[in-house]
């Protein structure tokens, strides 16, 4: 079974007197260990399928299962537990907590898991070590540079050990030195046997992922395997 | 939930920590008005406690009857007295009774003269029993004697205060002073007694012969004289009063349907008049200061709603990680009440400080003193304030949508 299966979603907006569909009959199934990007212009309803496939907004229509639990039927106490065991997020912007240094924040997801302190500690450490930033955990967000923020942020996805990694557009605020750096290692976590889903507009990318799904207009418009596999990324 | 209630109290402590003076000026308001309850209540609490040793040392087996006139009759000019004729009846009549005094306050003037110094004090005019129904002695020369008051002698015994008001010398036994015109020789001067809460001192007093003050007053028919007269060791009060009662509402001819036209008062009765005067004051003071808590608490609710604006971000952070919605309401709440309760324990700490500060600037005000149930008031109620104002903001906090959140600019 796979790992995540959408059948006939749907997301409509009412604005004023107008419905948007930004989703508009979307079926989709995803593999265990799968390195998938979503692309897509601006407008095609990558972001809102960034947000279903994130259990942080629920569709209008349509029926999501992840990891074999019924998604669209849930509270949003039920979506925060799921998005807690389920889902890492890897932002653009990091979102990190600014007033905590990295080691608080690779661990504030434990948190909401109900682990002590000292547990806490041992595996947001463990954490931030496999992305190389032993050295830096009481640094706060704004003492790192940008490809250290968003290796923070990796670890704080990577720490709750979820089914899925989901990520957005996870090198648009980065060079392109640490665009390849933070890219070799999503490669690196592919080959461990985590689940990859990034959503970017940059071919690039995208290219450099094992299936490409492309979107236009709400609905799937292109969904191909890369043959080559990783393509290489240049600096 | 323990646990949650443990993380969020960490990091709401964080969070006071690091706006600091934000946070101390938030919570001003519940420290001025935890101060002020404590400064009141620590002051009026010392001054109930001392009152009650005052009282205690004036004994409680002593009795005064006041003539009384309800106000409605003072309107129409009539005057309700207690006759030297009264004080003779009690003295023949009522058993239980140890010592008795008629005291005749002078009602010309209360000017007392000595060279060129003038003053104000209680002239009083009474008898030798003055001295076992008050307890009051001399420190210097003799009390007025039985053989004074009959023969009307001008001599006067006077308290401590009356001594330092006329700079009189240290001691002061056969000066003169002048008392309404004539001329009276002190014979003695009584031990000090010391003041009722530094304003009213016991030892601003003039006793003369009770015989001379009726001579001095002049108008006999509306002499309206005090009584003043201590229990035998066996005697009850109750028992003595209901006596006294029956016998002056015989002797003024009150008919059974009429109100009593006198007053009988004890040490004890006066106490707790006293004590009811201070506890009405806490609890309207209490009351005012109150609503200074309240006020503090919606600068709270305020501060925590600019909080909440301002941490959108974190809180939709905090919600895409899996933040439930008791976590983030959790946290806001327990930073309110944290907020508000540490103002209550720095108010806690400046009241008893100005409390302190007020009964030692005042020469002879008992000092302060705090008791248990006030600080657990001023901290359980500023804990309530700050849940009660915390709950909007928390809310509000808990039930932002996590993609609007993580959105937020």
């Amino acid at each position: 079974m796979a790992l995540i299966e959408l059948q006939g979603i749907t997301k409509y907006y009412e604005m004023g007197s107008q419905v948007v569909k930004a989703l508009d009959g979307i079926d989709i199934e995803v593999a265990k260990n799968d390195y998938l990007a979503f692309i897509g212009s601006s407008g095609s309803g990558k972001s809102t399928m960034l947000n279903i496939l994130g259990c942080l907004d629920k569709p209008t229509e349509g029926m999501y299962h992840l990891n074999g639990k019924n998604v669209e039927v849930m509270d949003p106490n039920e979506l925060s537990e799921i998005r807690n065991q389920e889902i890492g997020f890897i932002f653009q912007s990091f979102n990190l907590l600014p007033r905590a240094n990295a080691l608080a924040n690779v661990m504030q997801p434990l948190i909401y898991r109900n682990i002590g302190l000292r547990q806490r500690k041992e595996m947001a450490m463990q954490a931030l070590e496999r992305v190389k930033l032993g050295d830096r955990v009481d640094h706060l967000p704004n003492q790192l540079s940008g490809g250290q923020r968003q290796r923070v942020a990796i670890a704080r996805a990577l720490v709750t050990n979820p089914s899925i990694l989901l990520a957005d557009e996870p090198t648009g605020n980065l060079d392109s030195r640490t665009t390849i750096e933070i890219m070799q290692l999503f490669d690196e976590l592919h080959g461990e046997g985590h689940t990859l889903i990034i959503v970017t507009h940059e071919d690039e990318i995208a290219q450099h992922c094992h299936r490409v799904v492309e979107m236009k207009d709400g609905t799937i418009f292109n969904d191909s395997t890369v043959s080559s596999g990783s393509a290489k990324l240049t600096a | 939930m323990l646990f949650a209630l443990f993380e969020s109290s960490r990091s709401a402590l964080a969070s006071i920590y690091a706006h600091g003076l934000r946070s101390f000026l938030t919570t001003l308001g519940i420290v001025i008005g935890v101060a002020s309850v404590i400064a009141v209540v620590s002051v009026t609490e010392g001054m109930s406690s001392f009152i009650g040793d005052t009282f205690a040392s004036l004994g409680t087996n002593s009795l005064t009857i006041q003539s009384y006139t309800p106000f409605e009759d003072q309107m129409k000019g009539i005057r309700a007295r207690l006759t030297p004729e009264d004080l003779e009846l009690i003295e023949r009549r009522v058993e239980g009774i140890a010592s008795i005094t008629p005291l005749l306050a002078a009602s010309r003037s209360s000017q007392i003269k000595y060279g060129s110094q003038t003053a104000f004090s209680q002239i009083m005019g009474t008898t030798y029993a003055y001295q076992d129904v008050s307890q009051s002695y001399t420190q210097v020369g003799r009390f007025l004697a039985q053989s004074d008051n009959l023969t009307r002698r001008r001599i006067a015994v006077i308290g401590e205060k009356v001594r330092e008001n006329l700079s009189l010398p240290e001691n002061p036994v056969n000066e003169y002073v002048e008392i309404g015109g004539e001329w009276f020789k002190i014979v003695g001067m009584l031990e000090e007694r010391g003041d009722i809460m530094g304003m009213m001192s016991l030892d601003d007093i003039v006793l003369v012969p009770y015989a001379t003050m009726v001579s001095l007053q002049g108008n006999q028919t509306r002499t309206d004289i005090q009584i003043q007269l201590s229990l035998s060791e066996s005697a009850e009060v109750e028992d003595v009063s209901q006596q006294l009662t029956i016998l002056l509402r015989n002797a003024h001819n009150l008919r059974s349907d009429e109100d009593d036209d006198f007053r009988i008062q004890t040490a004890e009765q006066l106490m707790e008049e006293l004590d009811q005067i201070i506890s009405m004051v806490t609890i309207v003071v209490g009351g005012i200061v109150s609503i200074s808590l309240l006020v503090g608490g919606i600068g709270i609710m305020n501060i925590m709603l600019v909080s909440v604006t301002e941490r959108t971000r974190e809180i939709g952070i905090c919600k895409a990680i899996g933040a439930k919605r008791h976590h983030i309401l959790m946290q806001f709440l327990i930073e309110a009440l944290l907020l508000s309760l540490l103002g209550g324990i720095l108010g806690l700490g400046i009241g008893f400080g100005l409390g302190t500060l007020i009964s030692n600037a005042i020469p002879g005000f008992p000092s302060a003193s705090i008791p248990l149930w006030s600080i657990a008031l001023a901290l359980g109620f500023s804990g309530f304030v700050g849940v009660l104002f915390g709950i909007l903001p928390a809310a509000k906090a808990a039930n932002l949508d996590p993609i609007d959140a993580l959105r937020y600019e």
